[in-house]
């Protein structure tokens, strides 16, 4: 379908003189009539809608969560040339004068070395993110014993007991932690954010894989039928059989604790969703009349398949796209809380809330740990509802 | 029929308005008419003109809100229905109108018994219960022709054929003896033989109950048979209105005139019998097995297409004749190899049958299908153009894309679209534009032999005239071989050259299409071509329903 772009068309035979103008194509890119009123019903859905742009702008800046919560500065201006420690690491004797005794040569530790802050600051200036924190970043003057209080809630009470216990004082010098910290003295806030970034990315790749594996499990067994579908449909019930869980704790003594092996083991299960809708969209499309137009022209089965029936099933598929996402999002938290989730120190949401019970009287780390798993989910919800509805034609919008 | 002061409806100047978003769309604009009791009177029009609209308002059965009335009035019984509460008017729905609609497939429950569905409305209306439920349903089916009644009253919708089930409708509907029977189509879904039937039991239940009828139907033929007025719909608007005579023989508005002069013209390709043969068949079967039991043994078959011999010469046109399910649409996809059959397909002098599927696929760009619903055969995600090159695509795959372009727009211009719409989408196009890009998708590759499997039964009647035209010149002009499947005689009879009546999967007769209509052999050929010529009804023995 790629050489469409060259359009000359000899005009004369073809069109009367007088006849109107060839319509130019309408660009590739372009929503198809169709596509165009789904959007436009999803639109209508303000709540839907709303929470597709609030979840972008979230999900946008937790992709820049390295600018936004970061040990590392974002930005430094020394001597009149510019470094960007985020991006690169750089040995502390940049920062210093050729012969200073005092440097060593290893990597500039911004955050426990304030004759390093104060030699660039002379020379220049130093852009910070928001939050100084990186997810692992270990608090190292707290006010009070981890999990400490959000800077912001400190009592006098507080600040009586640090100065008694030898912690750091309640002045302008304590550093912020806009959401405490939790059990290991790691800035709550900054682990949210990685927390939010690594959750969705997680649920979008498991959600990408397991729609395309059970798009193409579903094709194959509608479209052929028969005993591809018998055996196909017998062999998933076997499978979903299988407890999930108890394999996932097997599997977790076994293998070694990481992203991409959850994802693997988590891919085994969650693939299965999908299978009998768009097998039934298949069975249900094998029978059209242009599907036998379609062989009647001899087009391949591969070609009917992905052509003629796929866009058909894609439907069905799209309205519980979303839902999946925000299944697979739960899952993922919900290994995290039993400790069978990603690698321990990951910044991972079920971590947190595994803290909170174990620590119900750190409200800072409940509360932030349900809001965000809360809000997460409930946007990927209401834009789920909001698809579903845009796609449903006979839904009549007032 | 002498018509009384005070007519039992009466429908002024009334509107309907469909909602959609913003727009606002009229279907229905301005409409006058009136029933008097026990009279009949038709509302005729292609499909869209309002005319179910009209009768579904007259019900109140709209969807309200997205629909509403500008204006106007429905006066029954000397009542307005349109200020009518929603509770008002299921007193009147099914007790004094009642509603037959086109589909008995869809239009009763089908997990419902047949006694249970009847006994509902009696229940619901009457307060009748037990016995005497059970001795009024059986009186109706009775009533409505249905042998041996009490044996079917546990019986579900799908064990009956679809005449039956167009007969329970009926019963359905007169149960509560209403005073206006409304007929939304009701005999288009059914075959010939058994249209002719239904409109009959129609007629003389009319006469025994003195029931006023509203008959919706495209069909100008039926309405002659049935009506004592007509109104003649397009767009919303009543154009002409009349006795069905006066109508018929001195048509004063020219949509009308256009209407009556819809029938397709005689002019059958002619024979050509020293030509090549283009398809031959010899004793050709399509057996369904029946499989029974554990060990899934074949116990019988369903012969859909039981030995069949056909030669097809080049130029020629096969008219395929037969109610539904006599098997005339496996014999094409049979002799198209898109279903397995048994016996020997010869295509221009190579034997096709025991093909692998690639190995037909040299062979497809010379026989193409066409098929019966506009709607169900085009890709509804793929534009027009995509839909006509599909085949090009397939078998000349290195063809340059200006000479694609230029194969589409000449397909195009010869089913007669403007080729500017190749960008568009099938459903921004009408059921006979759409028959027509199903068309050009056939010819673009330039093929010998094409198979049309009731191209214009889903059509209206002037769309069929004009679907019949465009077959015939392209037929002319490209020397295509044809054969047309169809249920409809009156269009078979417009193009074929030689005739072919089907039945149970076995050919009853055969021969030249002028032969056979002007003497038809067998009884059941007779009865056929008098059920769709002249709307009779044969010998129940002839044609079972």
């Amino acid at each position: 379908m790629d050489a469409r772009a060259p359009r000359s068309i000899p005009e004369t035979p073809l069109t009367t003189p007088t006849g109107p103008v060839l319509a130019p194509a309408p660009s590739r890119f372009g929503l198809s009539p169709l596509n165009r009123r789904r959007w436009e019903n999803f639109k209508r859905n303000r709540r839907g809608y709303m929470s597709l742009w609030i979840f972008a702008v979230l999900f946008v800046l937790s992709l820049s969560a390295e600018l936004i919560a970061n040990d590392q500065p974002i930005y430094i201006r020394y001597d009149g040339t510019s470094y960007f420690p985020v991006l690169f690491t750089y040995p502390d004797t940049t920062f210093a004068d050729k012969n200073d005794p005092d440097v060593l040569g290893t990597a500039a530790d911004y955050r426990n070395d304030p004759d390093l802050i104060a030699r660039i600051n002379k020379k220049g200036w130093i852009v910070w993110p928001p939050i100084r924190f990186h997810y692992d970043t270990r608090v190292d003057n707290p006010p009070m014993p981890f999990p400490s209080k959000p800077t912001w809630a400190l009592t006098r009470a507080d600040c009586a007991k640090a100065a008694e216990g030898g912690f750091a004082k309640c002045d302008a010098k304590l550093e912020p932690n806009w959401l405490g910290t939790d059990v290991n003295g790691r800035d709550v806030a900054a682990r949210l954010i990685y927390g939010f970034r690594i959750s969705v990315l997680f649920g979008l790749i498991l959600t990408v894989l397991s729609s395309v594996v059970g798009v193409i499990a579903g094709a194959v067994q509608g479209y052929f039928g028969g005993w591809t579908d018998l055996l196909f449909q017998r062999v998933i019930e076997i499978w979903t059989s299988i407890p999930e869980l108890y394999l996932l704790l097997i599997l977790s003594a076994v293998l070694a604790q990481g992203f991409f092996t959850l994802l693997g083991i988590l891919l085994l299960f969650s693939w299965v969703g999908l299978v009998r809708l768009v097998r039934a969209e298949f069975l249900r499309g094998r029978n059209f009349e242009y599907i036998t137009a379609a062989r009647a022209l001899g087009v391949s089965n591969a070609v009917i398949m992905f052509r003629h029936l796929l866009p058909n099933a894609m439907v069905a598929t799209m309205t519980y796209v979303p839902f999946i996402l925000s299944g697979a999002v739960m899952t993922l938290t919900a290994l995290d809380f039993l400790g069978f989730g990603l690698p321990p120190g990951s910044p991972s949401l079920g971590e947190l809330l595994n803290e909170a019970k174990a620590n119900p009287y750190a409200w800072w780390l409940g509360l932030s740990g349900f809001f965000t798993v809360a809000i997460m989910l409930s946007l990927l919800i209401f834009i789920g509802e909001a698809v579903r509805d845009a796609f449903d034609a006979r839904k009549i919008f007032r | 029929m002498a018509r009384s002061t005070m007519p039992l409806l009466s429908v002024r100047d009334l509107s309907v308005a469909f909602r959609q978003g913003e727009r606002e769309m009229l279907a229905l604009d301005h409409v006058s008419f009136d029933i008097g009791k026990g009279e009949t009177v038709a509302l005729v029009g292609e499909s869209g003109s309002g005319k179910s609209c009209a009768a579904l308002s007259v019900m109140k059965l709209l969807p309200y809100p997205q629909a509403h009335h500008p204006s106007g009035s429905i006066v029954f019984k000397g009542k307005d229905l349109i200020p009518a509460s929603e509770r008002e008017m299921q007193r009147v729905r099914g007790d004094d109108i009642s509603i037959i609609f086109q589909e008995p497939l869809t239009s009763l429950n089908p997990l419902h018994t047949i006694e249970k569905q009847i006994a509902e409305v009696l229940e619901v209306h009457r307060g009748l219960r037990g016995p005497a439920a059970r001795a009024r349903v059986i009186e109706l089916l009775s009533q409505v022709g249905i042998p041996d009644p009490e044996s079917r009253l546990a019986g579900y919708p799908h064990q009956l054929s679809g005449g039956q089930r167009q007969r329970v409708m009926i019963a359905l509907a007169l149960a509560n003896e209403p005073d206006l029977l409304i007929a939304d189509e009701p005999t288009t879904a059914l075959d010939v033989t058994v249209q002719a039937q239904i409109l009959k039991l129609l007629k003389d239940l009319q006469a025994r109950l003195g029931m006023a009828m509203l008959f919706i139907t495209h069909d100008l033929g039926i309405v002659r048979q049935v009506a004592d007025h007509v109104h003649v719909m397009t767009q919303g608007k009543i154009v002409e209105h009349g006795p069905v005579e006066r109508v018929y023989t001195a048509p004063q508005h020219p949509y009308t005139r256009q209407l009556l002069a819809a029938e397709p013209k005689k002019e059958p390709a002619p024979l050509n019998p020293s030509g090549p043969i283009v398809v031959r068949t010899d004793d050709l079967k399509v057996w369904f097995p029946i499989k029974r039991g554990m060990l899934r043994s074949v116990v019988g078959h369903i012969k859909a297409v039981d030995g069949v011999s056909i030669e097809l010469r080049k130029g020629e046109t096969l008219g395929v004749v037969g109610e539904s399910g006599s098997g005339k649409t496996t014999l094409g996809l049979a002799i198209l190899r898109l279903i397995s059959s048994d016996g020997p397909v010869v295509f221009m002098g190579h034997q096709l049958q025991g093909l692998k599927f690639k190995a037909m696929r040299p062979y497809r760009r010379n026989m193409q299908i066409v098929f019966q619903d506009p709607y169900g055969s085009l890709s509804p995600r793929l534009s027009v153009s995509d839909i006509i090159e599909e085949g090009l695509w397939v078998h000349h795959p290195k063809m340059p894309a200006d000479e694609r372009e230029r194969r589409v727009i000449r397909a195009l211009t010869d089913v007669g679209l403007e080729p500017s719409t190749r960008f568009r989408y099938p459903h921004e196009f009408s059921g006979g534009q759409r028959q027509r890009i199903a068309v050009a998708r056939a010819i673009v590759l330039e093929p010998t032999f094409v198979v049309l499997d009731e191209p214009t039964s889903a059509l209206d009647m002037l769309i069929q005239s004009q679907i019949v035209a465009l077959l015939r010149k392209l037929q002319r002009d490209r020397d295509l071989t044809y054969m047309f499947i169809s249920h409809d005689l009156k269009v078979v009879s417009a193009l074929a050259s030689r005739i072919m009546v089907m039945r149970q999967g076995k050919v009853v007769e055969e021969g030249p299409a002028a032969e056979v209509f002007a003497a038809p052999k067998s009884d059941y050929t007779r009865a056929l071509f008098a059920a769709a010529f002249s709307l009779e009804t044969a010998a129940a023995d002839v044609v079972a329903e």
